[in-house]
């Protein structure tokens, strides 16, 4: 894969014409997203700067198109040349540490949601540009200030790009077919929904394998539904509560109308087996509709898929936490200036809007403007994405982020208490205790 | 007879310099030979193996120095039920895989020691599963095992119509131990296979020759000829076998990460869960230090038992 941008590249691929070819959207259309009118922070550019930047490889094409498109951009207008690398979803974590650990390396990460918490102490502070961008744009989203600043601060730590969700997928004929037009709200009810497409050969399919994406967004639904959570708001674990054996009890419930095989899923599992008709009902991010909807062979199960947000059950509002992009600026950066510069420059409406547009709502924003961006009133079954960062819930909910959160969601501790119960291994209240446990040992030395 | 003397000055000029002499000098010369190994040893393998054995007694964590803690992190090993399970299915594991692949790797080498048609080519098949990458055959496995789209499944539920229901491999415990240890006995058969049938080749024919004049059966030629005289080979093909064995990772976390709820997990696969995922470097290097005992162990049992000289002249053993 090629990792430099060059000028030709800009030239052949302007950010509008990429966004133009991957949303439709004319380029010539004057934009709806209100930018205020607030100076911009000046940054001194270091002299001979030059940039490096790690970030995920792309879900879509069009996101790392456009991405290229921008970097090359702001090298155009600045002479500060910037090298970007795509770099695995699983690889991006160990890379963040060898980088923060060597003091050497990138520039710039752009890791996932908690990674600044794990690297605090080796990053700069970000907030002349967050403060700036947050004034420009309408100000910035819930879960991106609870992903970007350090816990009980207004210190930013890191600069969130967006967020992505696992909604609940649905076949709407086939919940039809068993009398019902949508998901019931109420955990009662989805477990009466489930039994029926169990019943009706169509079953729902929820992972319950070592599944960092899909598996943990059950087990938090499944606990947050109930109103349990890991952590109190100071940071008390209290995972092993009497709501936490309730929402167990209720997995256990659960599992016998999944599809078998569920304790052994891992993050791609739900996709295929949605996609083979295997199962009507699941929980995904919008890749599996675009994957659907982009197949001929599939489009008509595309057509007939449906959008809904986690069921409530006792929470007030869907609980379902976005899985963010979160840059870093590491201190031993020589060039801290551009950088701030590059990332303020990435996040402004002419380079941004057309990046949210082209990832087709993979991503949504974490500055409240660009909600009026064309790509959310394109197809009415991704406009549910739109509002992924107005969440209030985050790995770690309630508590605040740290190390251990990540690590606790990093070794599949609720997965693992879920499929316990679920599969009979373990009773609701010897796998709460034991999730118990295994968290008390990571936030004993990395909840700070 | 005459007798010719050498001037003294060539004699002089012969006397080698003080270098040529110190690397006349044997031990010296030992030493030289042997620095750059050395050198290459204390790099690539004693820093590291001795900075992984510091952190095991460090609270290290990712993002954060630590500090030394002594036997912390082995004595809440000791009292965590995850690194007992490890404990247990590794030493499974092992022992499993690795009597699988020696019962059936010696047998297919007899079978390929024999001559018969395409023989060189027959050998190069079975070299096939050791060549591909470990974590290409650990994703045709998991797609082997998958719960909806396994092949074996389709065979015998909508081919055969043996069974009513996919079978599901990797979901429940047992059958997601023994299909990992299925793979890796696949896996690990050809370099049993070649490195026996390479033993089996230096087996000097005359003296099966002599057995049968003498009318050995098949069995006492195999008992009396063959296993002793492959003993040697035998003890060091099963030393590295049980070794990739036992720090077997690949397979293991790309087929289940440790999964269902933690039943699968080998201790290098835990290791690395705790260490890097997350984000315990100590207790991950505590893990990873506590294989070595296993291992040690292990391999002076496989070595020394099949390697005694006695047992390899076919006599008895004191």
């Amino acid at each position: 894969m090629r990792n430099d941008i060059t000028r030709r590249d800009a030239l052949a691929l302007g950010a509008s014409a990429a966004a133009l070819a991957v949303t439709g959207a004319s380029a010539q259309t004057t934009s709806p997203i209100k930018a205020a009118d607030v100076p911009p922070p000046k940054f001194a550019i270091e002299k001979g700067a030059s940039l490096r930047m790690l970030r995920p490889v792309r879900f879509v094409q069009a996101d790392e198109d456009v991405f290229r498109a921008n970097a090359a951009k702001f090298s155009k207008e600045t002479g500060i040349e910037v090298k970007v690398d795509f770099v695995g979803w699983e690889d991006i974590s160990q890379q963040t540490a060898v980088t923060s650990n060597s003091g050497a390396g990138p520039d710039i990460i752009i890791g996932f949601s908690d990674a600044p918490h794990i690297y605090v102490d080796k990053l700069v502070e970000l907030n002349d540009v967050t403060d700036y961008l947050g004034k420009r744009y309408g100000g910035w989203l819930p879960l991106a200030q609870t992903y970007g600043k350090r816990s009980k601060s207004d210190k930013w730590i890191g600069l969130p790009f967006g967020a992505t969700a696992g909604p609940l997928i649905y076949r709407k004929s086939v919940l039809q077919s068993i009398g019902y037009d949508k998901v019931p709200e109420d955990s009662a009810g989805f477990v009466d929904l489930c039994q029926k497409l169990h019943k009706a050969g169509k079953p729902a399919g929820f992972a319950l394998g070592n599944a960092k994406g899909d598996g943990n967004g059950f087990a938090n639904w499944a606990l947050w539904s109930h109103n349990a959570s890991l952590l109190d708001e100071e940071g008390n674990i209290i995972i092993n509560s009497k709501e936490t054996i309730e929402a167990l009890k209720w997995v256990k419930a659960l599992y016998p109308t999944f599809i078998a095989g569920t304790s052994s899923w891992n993050d791609v599992s739900n996709n295929r087996a949605y996609s083979s008709q295997e199962i009507s009902l699941t929980a995904n991010g919008v890749s599996l509709y675009f994957s659907l909807k982009n197949d001929p062979a599939t489009k008509a199960i595309a057509e007939d898929s449906e959008h809904q947000l986690l069921p409530k059950g006792l929470a007030k509002v869907s609980p379902m936490a976005g899985l963010t992009l979160n840059a870093m600026l590491f201190k031993h950066s020589p060039y801290p200036n551009a950088a701030k510069a590059f990332l303020q420059f990435m996040m402004e409406k002419e380079q941004y809007e057309p990046w949210l547009n082209a990832n087709s709502g993979y991503w949504s924003q974490p500055l409240a403007a660009y909600a009026d961006a064309a790509v959310w009133s394109s197809d009415p079954k991704v406009s549910i994405f739109k509002n992924t960062m107005q969440s209030t819930y985050y790995d770690g909910y309630k508590g605040p982020i740290s190390t251990a959160t990540g690590a606790v969601s990093a070794d599949y501790v609720l997965i693992q208490m879920c499929a316990a119960v679920a599969t009979g291994a373990q009773t609701p209240e010897a796998a709460a205790a034991e999730a118990e446990q295994r968290a008390k040992r990571y936030f004993r030395r990395q909840g700070r | 007879m005459s007798v010719t003397t050498l001037p003294s000055r060539g004699i002089a000029l012969r006397q080698p310099g003080w270098i040529a002499r110190l690397f006349d000098y044997k031990p010296f010369l030992i030493v030289m030979c042997l620095a750059p190994a050395i050198g290459l040893l204390t790099v690539f393998l004693t820093y590291p193996l001795g900075l992984g054995v510091w952190l095991a007694f460090t609270d290290t964590t990712i993002g954060q120095r630590g500090i030394f803690i002594g036997l912390e992190n082995f004595q809440y090993l000791w009292t965590d039920p995850l690194w007992w399970g490890a404990v247990f299915y590794s030493v499974f594991y092992t022992a499993i895989a690795t009597f699988g692949k020696f019962a059936l790797g010696f047998w297919l080498a007899l079978l390929l020691n024999n001559h018969f048609p395409l023989k060189s080519l027959l050998r190069a098949i079975v070299l096939l599963p050791w060549i591909v990458p470990t974590v290409l055959s650990a994703l045709a496995f998991w797609w082997i095992y998958d719960p909806q789209f396994s092949i074996i499944s389709y065979l015998l539920v909508d081919v055969l119509h043996i069974r009513s229901t996919n079978i599901d491999f990797l979901g429940t415990p047992w059958p997601a131990r023994f299909s990992l240890i299925a793979a890796n006995i696949w896996r690990g058969i050809p370099f049993v296979a070649i490195s026996l049938l390479a033993g089996l080749q230096t087996i000097s024919p005359s003296l099966y020759e002599a057995a049968m004049l003498d009318g050995a059966t098949a069995w006492q030629r195999f008992r009396y000829i063959t296993l002793p005289m492959m003993m040697p080979i035998l003890a060091i093909v099963m030393t590295f076998s049980i070794i990739f064995t036992f720090t077997d990772f690949q397979l293991v976390y790309a087929i289940t990460r440790g999964g269902p709820v933690n039943s699968t997990h080998l201790l290098a696969t835990l290791a690395f869960q705790r260490g890097i995922a997350g984000g315990e470097l100590g207790e991950g290097a505590a893990i990873a230090v506590s294989m070595i005992p296993f291992l040690v162990f292990a391999t002076l049992f496989s070595y020394f038992g099949l390697a005694r000289r006695k047992w390899q002249q076919g006599e008895a053993n004191d």
